[in-house]
């Protein structure tokens, strides 16, 4: 990778750790949020879902600050966390977790609309069957919103990649540690002659973000096919 | 080998109570859209929680108020057939058929699934998807999945309904196969009468959430004082053995000791058919017509006679050993002073025997 400097490559690298993790841990709590979002009728459902999707109509650096005051080493949640050997102040990992809470809404939405796509009918047929309550989600409900997923997913992983405004407030821009490919851009670009490496790695961005999309289309396509949706 | 069920359940304005049996063979639940029909048979499938009741198949118990048995859906081994089919479009037909089979109780006996395929004549199907079959392709698979869950009770509610008169045609004789080769109850939701009068082996009519009649079906049907259908549908159900097939394409067959002639039925000498005579093709005549068109013309003589509020009369005649209903008006009733024990001749009309009524019921 001589084309990259070693700063560059960091950067990278480190989006693509943070992205990925982002998606992977928030792909249960966003699955659960979906649902009871889809299917259930509680008070205080519409403050549940103003709650949810804050990180989207919020400032990212106002984000940023509240995870900072949350989960600095300082504040009474980071301390207790600190104590049992998790830190997010500062770290890579707490750069994956503003990732996460940003890229969270734009997945929980993609998911919760395949989950009210789905009829619960054929979920009644799949129970007089005789599948329990986890095979008729398993068997019927996954394979069926599993193009929200993958759509979900895809959105939620582009987001991330590009996430900078929480994430410089939360954990700064530490070159290897927290420094994020838009992150680096940003400091390469306060730099005098450093635009050759900003445009590299706004170059590196566009071909993620549009191979993201592509691939979201084709899998999403695909499994549409599957269930003769398309 | 018999379901038995009574419930009462109320919700917005509706009130709930009936008590039934189901045996052996197809028992039809009919009655308007709105009378309860598909409450119940929710309520059996443990899609709805009735307020009270007891519902028991073979001896185990689905759902008891009383002792607090309320089985879910997934473990009353119950083939439920919907009337969208509601087939999962994610599967290839075969794994929408075996989806049951993977739940079944270890022990439990299996349905020999080439059997049922060869059955319903989907084994072309059954690599496709459901996306790509017609309606009636569609509940036959619907069918077999449900046969092949190993139920302990079939519930078909208004199969039919989604389906245009071709495809009726299409799956009707799957049921008529059904009723006589198993032996588990199949409790069938309808509200049409050709299908009662074709498939119904006991009738349960449901008025207003309550059962208003219950009992064999042919009983029924040739009961002037129950007419599920309305006067103007009323009509009986007879079981006829074909005797011949004739060259100018009428078969004769013979039922409660009398022949009967009836345009070409399609089924082979010997066989046992279910025919059926609708009250408004029979006319009644005191001395034996002549030179008239109709083909049969039987001795029959009076067994009770209904009067309606308009100017119609629902006569029962006794012909041979049959029960047959006439729908004549009430001015001639008085003309030919009709009353019980009057000797008669039933004029009924060949082509009164619509080919879609004349069930084939296979001996298996």
């Amino acid at each position: 990778m001589d084309w990259l400097s070693p700063t560059e490559w960091n950067a990278v690298a480190l989006s693509l750790r943070v992205s990925f993790w982002a998606t992977v841990a928030s792909l249960p709590f966003a699955l659960i949020a979906a649902h009871v979002l889809a299917r259930k009728e509680f008070v205080g459902k519409q403050l549940f879902n103003g709650i949810v999707h804050l990180p989207l109509i919020l400032p990212p650096v106002v984000t940023g600050y509240l995870l900072l005051i949350t989960f600095s080493v300082q504040a009474p949640v980071g301390y207790a966390l600190s104590q049992i050997g998790i830190v997010f102040a500062f770290r890579w990992t707490g750069a994956a977790l503003a990732a996460a809470i940003m890229a969270f809404p734009l997945m929980v939405r993609a998911i919760r609309l395949s989950i009210e796509a789905v009829d619960p009918k054929l979920e009644e047929a799949a129970a007089t069957l005789g599948a329990s309550r986890a095979w008729v989600y398993l068997t019927v409900t996954l394979p069926m919103i599993l193009p929200g997923i993958i759509a979900g997913s895809i959105l939620a992983f582009a987001k991330a990649m590009g996430e900078f405004g929480a994430t410089i407030t939360f954990v700064s821009n530490i070159p290897g540690q927290t420094q994020t490919l838009p992150s680096a851009v940003y400091a390469f670009l306060q730099v005098p002659g450093a635009e050759k490496s900003a445009l590299k790695l706004v170059v590196i961005s566009i071909i993620i973000a549009m191979g993201a999309l592509l691939l979201s289309e084709a899998l999403a396509r695909r499994a549409a096919r599957r269930i003769g949706t398309a | 080998m018999s379901l038995s069920v009574s419930l009462k359940h109320r919700f917005d304005g509706f009130a709930l109570d009936a008590a039934f049996e189901a045996p052996r063979g197809i028992t039809m639940l009919y009655g308007r859209s709105g009378s309860g029909k598909t409450t119940i048979v929710n309520a059996l499938a443990g899609l709805l929680r009735p307020d009270a009741g007891r519902i028991t198949t073979e001896g185990s118990v689905l759902f008891d108020s009383k002792t607090g048995v309320d089985l879910p859906p997934h473990r009353r081994q119950i083939g439920y057939i919907f009337q969208e089919g509601r087939l999962f479009p994610h599967l290839t037909v075969r794994q929408n058929l075996k989806y049951g089979r993977w739940f079944v109780p270890k022990g439990a006996p299996l349905e020999d699934m080439d059997r049922i395929v060869d059955m319903l004549g989907i084994g072309a199907l059954l690599d496709r998807r459901p996306g790509r079959l017609s309606g009636g392709e569609k509940q036959r698979v619907a069918i077999g999945r449900a046969l092949l869950c190993s139920p302990r009770l079939i519930l078909a509610d208004e199969p039919l309904a989604a389906l245009d008169d071709a495809r009726k045609e299409e799956i009707l004789p799957y049921f008529e196969r059904l009723r006589d080769a198993l032996d588990i109850p199949i409790l069938y939701v309808s509200h049409a009468g050709s299908e009662v009068a074709r498939l119904a082996t006991t009738l349960v009519v449901v008025e207003n959430g309550r059962i208003a009649r219950q009992g064999d079906a042919a009983t029924l049907l040739s009961d002037p004082s129950v007419t599920p259908f309305g006067a103007s549908a009323a009509g009986v159900i007879l079981q006829a053995r074909v005797q011949a097939q004739m060259e100018d394409g009428i078969t004769e067959v013979t039922s409660g000791g009398q022949t009967l002639l009836l345009p070409q039925v399609p089924a082979p000498i010997g066989a046992s058919v279910r025919i059926r005579i609708e009250a408004q093709d029979v006319m009644i005549a005191t001395t034996r017509p002549t030179d008239i068109s109709a083909l049969n013309i039987l001795p029959a003589t009076v067994a009770a006679l209904r009067m309606g509020e308009g100017p119609g009369v629902l006569v029962q005649l006794k012909a041979g050993e049959n029960l047959l209903l006439a729908r004549i008006t009430r001015r001639s009733a008085t003309a030919l002073s009709l009353r019980e024990g009057t000797p008669v001749y039933a004029v009924l009309k060949a082509v009164s025997v619509p080919r879609d009524a004349i069930g084939d019921t296979r001996h298996a």
